[in-house]
């Protein structure tokens, strides 16, 4: 699936409101794409239904790569993302899970999605239920405690039908070095993997895989940026609008 | 209050499947039953609170209804942007059952202090507050309110008032009338209150739930504007919603409360009341300061 109309829509969104973290939005769009295009068991009819898969979008900045992704999905009919952080909008730079179907949790602030996507595993399993969870963080988010206090509990009460995918683009390293991630999830005890973030094959084929005894990491190999090259890997573009005058080449570049 | 906060989850436990206990390693021995009984409801989840907060706000984004127990700066102070994101922003339903209050554990020193836990929530928009004053209150408070789908913390202490009373939810009580002053005391400040007043001409009203505050009952028993207000966190914390309440009327307000300072020397809880100034012959100070125009 080409995603770069999704692009370009986040594109000029972020440039009409002048807000928007556009590049993280690019380096999780895949990773979203084939979640909700193959792998959740999601409703739009029915985004409450009890025994629906969860998803929660930990880094919540990453936005506006969640919301062309519901929009084109169904989730919220009637809308588009010309409305983006606008004062009356729905979309705000970070998902309000009271404000929009089918966020299942309001993030923003760093280390606290991926929690309640424990706490989620865990209720569900209370309730027998069949759904799976699934949370995205960013491996500058796994700089947080808060992270590894959920790693290790998810270990420990062997919440195998949670997986946390995380975002590993490398923008942490300018502050703290994350290294291996697949290696520190198995010294947790969780299953890990590695896969390419971009290639929907991979994806698709690493997501699909039936749950194990543990819970499960994938860690992405993403690009910051993905898919518009002036911004790729260029942390001046980390949470920044285009101008007028620069949007013209962005659309231009995107693939 | 904390034989009571085992003795009330017993009950509900088996009563309600809606509920979760998480326990932040601490009373584990008295929740040993419950844990042995409710295997995959009732946990001691380890000494790692603001997972536990936000695992809690998982609990509660799948139906359920989170009880989670811990020692007041650990659950308040640590974890203050769980509570406010996660509970109070997303409009969840949690119960935060605290003990130690402000400094019961005074022999251990500031670190497990928490004089502050009060005032900082009373920031979160939506949060409740209940200060019940003896272990009974705290039954009847917590059966009140834990199943409203409302952030509601719950300040245990193990210093209790002489005598309960019938309270409800976010209502104060009459303890008794006067003319020349009111006085709002807090939960457990009605134990220096009560001693200092009996002969004197003043109204006591007594107050469990810091928010919902109960504004009414205040109007209607302080109408010369005089009061004063014994808080045993620290002191004014209530002041913002006194003045809102009795405006535009003018108000003098005299406060009694913890100190807005490092407590730095040990000994018991009775004693830095004393330290502290938290007594009865300091309300009589207050009151004489308050009366005396």
């Amino acid at each position: 699936m080409n995603l770069t109309p999704l692009k370009r829509s986040i594109l000029l969104a972020a440039a009409r409101a002048n807000e928007g973290h556009i590049a993280s939005a690019f380096s999780v769009l895949d990773l979203l794409w084939v979640l909700y295009d193959q792998i959740l068991r999601v409703d739009p009819r029915d985004p409450e239904a009890a025994d629906r898969d969860r998803f929660v979008l930990s880094k919540g900045h990453a936005s506006l790569a969640l919301y062309a992704v519901l929009i084109a999905k169904g989730f919220c009919p009637g809308r588009t993302l010309d409305e983006f952080a606008s004062l009356q909008s729905i979309f705000g730079g970070h998902p309000d899970r009271n404000k929009i179907p089918g966020v299942e949790a309001s993030t923003g602030s760093l280390g606290h999605g991926f929690p309640m996507a424990v706490g989620m595993a865990l209720g569900l399993r209370h309730k027998k239920s069949p759904a799976r969870v699934f949370a995205l963080i960013g491996d500058g988010e796994a700089n947080e405690g808060s992270i590894w206090e959920s790693i290790l509990l998810a270990a420990h009460h062997r919440l195998n039908r949670l997986c946390c995918i995380v975002d590993h683009n490398h923008s942490t390293d300018r502050a703290l070095k994350m290294d291996d991630l697949k290696n520190k999830f198995e010294a947790f005890d969780w299953e890990a993997l590695d896969l390419d973030g971009h290639d929907h094959v991979a994806i698709a084929k690493a997501l699909t895989r039936e749950p194990g005894e543990r819970p499960r990491a994938f860690i992405a190999r993403t690009v910051k940026g993905c898919g518009c090259k002036p911004m790729e890997n260029n942390p001046a573009w980390h949470h920044r609008a285009p101008t007028a005058e620069e949007l013209p080449a962005l659309l231009e570049s995107l693939t | 209050m904390r034989n009571q906060l085992v003795a009330t989850l017993e009950s509900l436990l088996p009563a309600d499947e809606r509920l979760f206990l998480l326990l932040g390693d601490i009373g584990v021995y008295g929740f040993r039953d419950s844990l042995e009984r409710f295997p995959s409801r009732v946990f001691n989840i380890g000494i790692l609170e603001q997972a536990t907060i936000g695992l809690g706000a998982g609990l509660a984004l799948t139906g359920f209804t989170p009880v989670i127990h811990t020692i007041a700066p650990f659950l308040v102070e640590r974890c203050l942007e769980q509570l406010k994101i996660d509970f109070c922003f997303q409009k969840l339903g949690g119960n935060f059952i605290s003990v130690g209050a402000s400094y019961d554990y005074a022999a251990l020193g500031a670190t497990h202090h928490c004089p502050a836990d009060v005032p900082l929530l009373l920031n979160l928009p939506g949060m409740e507050i209940a200060v019940p004053g003896t272990a009974r209150e705290f039954d009847r408070l917590f059966r009140q309110a834990c199943f409203n789908g409302r952030p509601t913390y719950f300040r245990l202490s193990e210093r209790e008032n002489p005598i309960g009373f019938e309270v409800d939810f976010g209502r104060a009580q009459v303890i008794q009338t006067g003319g020349r002053a009111a006085i709002l005391a807090m939960g457990p400040a009605l134990t220096w209150v009560m001693p200092a007043v009996r002969d004197l001409d003043v109204t006591v009203l007594y107050y469990t739930c810091a928010h919902p505050f109960d504004a009414d009952t205040l109007v209607r028993h302080c109408p010369h504007g005089r009061l004063l207000l014994c808080e045993p966190y620290y002191a004014g914390a209530l002041v913002p919603e006194i003045v809102k309440a009795l405006s535009p009327a003018p108000v003098r307000i005299e406060c009694l409360g913890v100190p807005r300072r490092f407590i730095d020397r040990y000994g018991h809880a009775r004693e830095q009341d004393v330290e502290l100034g938290l007594t009865p012959d300091s309300v009589r100070e207050k009151l004489a300061e308050l009366m005396e125009d």
